[in-house]
């Protein structure tokens, strides 16, 4: 006898309901699988914690992932107890003794961010479902460090943010599981504004371009309202596509304009290429309204500095740290970053070290590795020895205040690596702003919100 | 005026590119009927060339400078280029300065070399195959070639800048008779446009007027009759895509110093340049050109401040909205042929 297989039993009408019901009430969501018999997402059970760095190792920042990459290592080295210790000598918390985090031993595992939000959900999704890791950092772009940030919170996760500038980040983005040590957009117009006034006056007609995303935006209108404020006028303003490489067809509006000082909201490769065309084009030999010609750029890099080459002599910008730095924590950092790689860290490299450090320490200081310990520990905590002087995590938005480096392409470099030199520390008081600043997303994302567990 | 004088200087100018690349990939799909997605990373090795010379040309040895310290404080270490040694500081310093101009010398040969190994070691076997294998393979292959460029030259852009005697601006606007310093352009990009009108009217002389070249236009209207009649038609199509493994390398080489030359730079122009030869009309020399230069113009007068107050965006759109336009009216492109692409 042949039974119809579309024949619906009372019998199997009760299996499946009980099996949905089972599905649909118990059954873990993706971010809560297996987490039942812990106190909190990938709780370390072993003698082992794993920390997941999300860098870009494929793309156009791949460069600046590798360094990154090697921070992290240097990092993880000295928080077992290995090499010479580096900035744990000069950190002014003393909670790490070298023997791993909370006496367990430190272990990594790597992501591909790929500098795309996608790849890089998708590579620490990974790193937290399959790995265990139990912190994410790392990453070179505000778009990916968003996206990440997003997921961090979902997984119940501590995110340490990487190169990360866009007000947004620590703005209206922000997350109670997210950290940012690196300086931001507002900074950098709060910073650079008063050295561009006692270098070029405040009489100046500046015409700004500006990369087509979050970062840029956030950029211009830092450094635009920073300027406005010390007398200069902007006459212009456009938005160049992310995908750019020739910017002859903008620096030619920049000439017909009667602009005398050229804002490039530009990073990476289209600062190089915008930096590359407006030399070329022959902006910085021009006298304009009786002026001098000048460029700005915001936010430097001393890897993509090195792209531009001679370019970038005598150009303003601002960076988040700088090798060259004479404090006791910067020298150590660099002492052993540049003896185990051959060269001096970048910023970038610089940033994940410290954070890597500064969530080792939260955990040793909170006791524990539970996420809402560690949001509590690194909140409104004051360090110092980490390179930047006296800093200060601030609890409202996550967003680290310290000094800021303004500084200029040097006219004699004495080394490839010496391609930047500083020219004014501007004292945090000068680069603070409230929680609710109408460019970090005003009142209504004023407090970032309860931290999660992940269970 | 001014304005739309030097748009249209910088739009010949970037069209130069385009036209360059989309001659180079119309002549490999007119010869041998392939799709070469690979065309962008022949463009980025032939500005690698000038990279790998000027690397080449620093070479040197090393000696301590004890009045100097490194970033570790340990004495300095001074390279001293080998040409130095050679040619006297000064004379080796302004090899090193020619740097580019100079690599057009070993970038014609490799790229040709580069080429002719292409098409026979893995492009011949997909003649027979569909148009989406070829894309597949070309394209796949465009990306181990930018990862190797990757492995040894890195990520960041590499600053490849023009002998200093071209690397400054001159007074376009005094020449033609306007106010002085009112049309102010970089001497190399000019020198860019002249080189590939050079490049680009050389080519068709070649096809035009010598013997090679009737040659390759028979085959290329007709291969099997050329083959009939004797001549060997595989031998002068893998020439042919040599030559134009060629024109993208000294493309790319000549485009360093405007921009830095990175790893991905070939991608950024393998795409546009399609648009262009669809444009231009699929196997069709001139159009590839006409287009080249038409979309490099319209791509600069889409991002004059005053079109971008009316239209925004239309600075990111403008190829794409005009190839539409264009295959809308004419589907085969500007000058294209019947017949080809659509059996």
């Amino acid at each position: 006898m042949s039974k119809n297989k579309n024949d619906v039993s009372r019998r199997k009408v009760l299996k499946g309901a009980a099996a949905g019901l089972i599905t649909a009430g118990v059954a873990p969501t993706i971010f809560t699988k297996g987490a039942w018999a812990q106190e909190y997402r990938n709780e370390p059970k072993g003698s082992s914690v794993v920390l997941g760095f999300n860098v870009p190792q494929t793309g156009p920042y791949a460069d600046e992932g590798a360094d990154e990459l090697r921070a992290y290592k240097l990092a993880v080295e000295h928080l077992n107890g290995e090499g010479d210790g580096g900035m744990l000598n000069t950190f002014s918390s003393k909670a790490l003794k070298g023997n791993g985090i909370l006496g367990k031993k430190v272990e990594y595992v790597t992501g591909d961010t790929q500098t795309k939000s996608d790849a890089a959900r998708a590579s620490a999704r990974s790193m937290i479902e399959k790995d265990g890791a139990i912190m994410i950092t790392g990453g070179s772009s505000s778009g990916v460090a968003v996206a990440v940030q997003a997921l961090c919170q979902e997984a119940g996760v501590i995110f340490m943010a990487g190169l990360t500038h866009s007000n947004d980040t620590t703005g209206k983005d922000r997350k109670a599981n997210g950290f940012r040590h690196f300086f931001n957009s507002y900074m950098t117009g709060a910073a650079l504004a008063p050295v561009l006034k006692n270098a070029y006056g405040a009489d100046r007609k500046a015409f700004h371009l500006t990369a087509d995303y979050n970062w840029g935006y956030t950029t211009e209108e830092a450094v635009r309202t920073s300027t406005e404020a010390i007398g200069w006028e902007t006459v212009g303003t456009i938005l160049t596509p992310l995908t750019q490489t020739d910017f002859s067809s903008y620096i030619a509006q920049v000439l017909q304009s009667d602009a005398d000082v050229l804002v490039l909201n530009h990073y990476g490769g289209n600062m190089v290429n915008s930096l590359t065309n407006a030399v070329q084009f022959g902006l910085r030999d021009r006298v304009v309204n009786g002026k001098q010609f000048e460029i700005v750029v915001p936010l430097y890099s001393r890897l993509m500095a090195k792209g531009a080459g001679e370019n970038v002599k005598g150009i303003f910008g601002s960076t988040n740290w700088h090798w060259s730095l004479q404090d006791e924590g910067s020298k150590a950092f660099v002492k052993s970053f540049g003896t185990k790689y051959g060269f001096p860290p970048s910023q970038a490299a610089h940033t994940c070290y410290v954070q890597a450090i500064l969530y080792a320490d939260a955990v040793e200081r909170a006791g524990t590795f539970n996420p809402c310990g560690v949001v509590e520990a690194l909140e409104g905590f004051d360090f110092d020895g980490l390179g930047n002087g006296p800093t200060h995590y601030r609890a409202e938005d996550h967003q680290c205040f310290k000094d800021v480096l303004v500084v200029k392409g040097k006219e004699n470099p004495e080394s490839e690596f010496d391609l930047l030199e500083i020219v004014e520390v501007t004292p945090v008081d000068q680069v603070i702003y409230p929680p609710n600043h109408p460019m970090f997303g005003g009142d209504d994302v004023s407090l970032v919100g309860a931290c999660n567990t992940g269970v | 005026m001014e304005a739309i004088i030097l748009q249209i200087m910088n739009g010949l100018d970037k069209g130069s590119a385009y036209a360059l690349i989309a001659l180079g990939l119309t002549l490999i799909f007119g010869t041998l009927g392939v799709v070469n997605f690979a065309h962008g990373a022949l463009f980025m090795i032939g500005a690698f060339c000038a990279v790998t010379l000027n690397k080449i040309l620093n070479l040197g040895y090393v000696t301590i400078d004890p009045t100097q310290t490194d970033f570790l404080g340990n004495p300095l270490k001074v390279k001293i280029p080998y040409v130095y040694n050679i040619f006297g500081e000064n004379i080796g310093n302004i090899i090193i300065d020619w740097s580019v101009p100079l690599a057009i010398l070993i970038t014609i040969p490799i790229m040709v070399i580069i080429g002719v190994i292409m098409e026979r070691g893995l492009i011949r076997h997909f003649y027979k195959r569909p148009h989406a294998d070829q894309i597949l393979v070309t394209f796949g292959l465009a990306i181990v070639l930018q990862e190797i460029i990757k492995y040894f030259y890195g990520a960041n852009p590499i600053p490849t800048p023009a002998p200093e005697a071209f690397s400054g601006t001159f007074d376009f606007g005094k020449m033609i008779g306007l106010k002085a310093h009112s049309i102010i352009y970089p001497y190399w990009r000019m020198i860019y446009f002249i080189f590939a009108a050079v490049i680009i009217t050389a080519i068709f002389v070649f096809l035009k007027f010598t013997t090679f070249g009737m040659v390759v236009r028979a085959g290329m209207v007709d291969r099997e009759t050329v083959e009939i009649l004797g001549i060997n038609i595989d031998k002068r199509f893998t020439i042919m895509f040599g030559i134009a493994a060629a024109v993208a390398g000294l493309a790319g080489l000549m485009y360093a110093p405007i921009i830095s030359p990175n790893y991905h730079m070939g991608m950024d122009f393998l795409v546009i340049s399609f648009v262009v030869v669809v444009v231009g009309g699929m196997g069709s020399l001139p159009g590839a050109v006409l287009a080249g230069f038409l979309l490099g113009m319209l791509e600069s007068f889409a991002s004059m401040s005053v079109v971008l107050n009316i239209l925004p965006g239309l600075n990111q759109i403008i190829v794409y909205l005009v190839a539409i336009i264009i295959l809308l009216v004419r589907p085969r492109g500007l000058m294209g042929r019947k017949g080809v692409m659509e059996d």
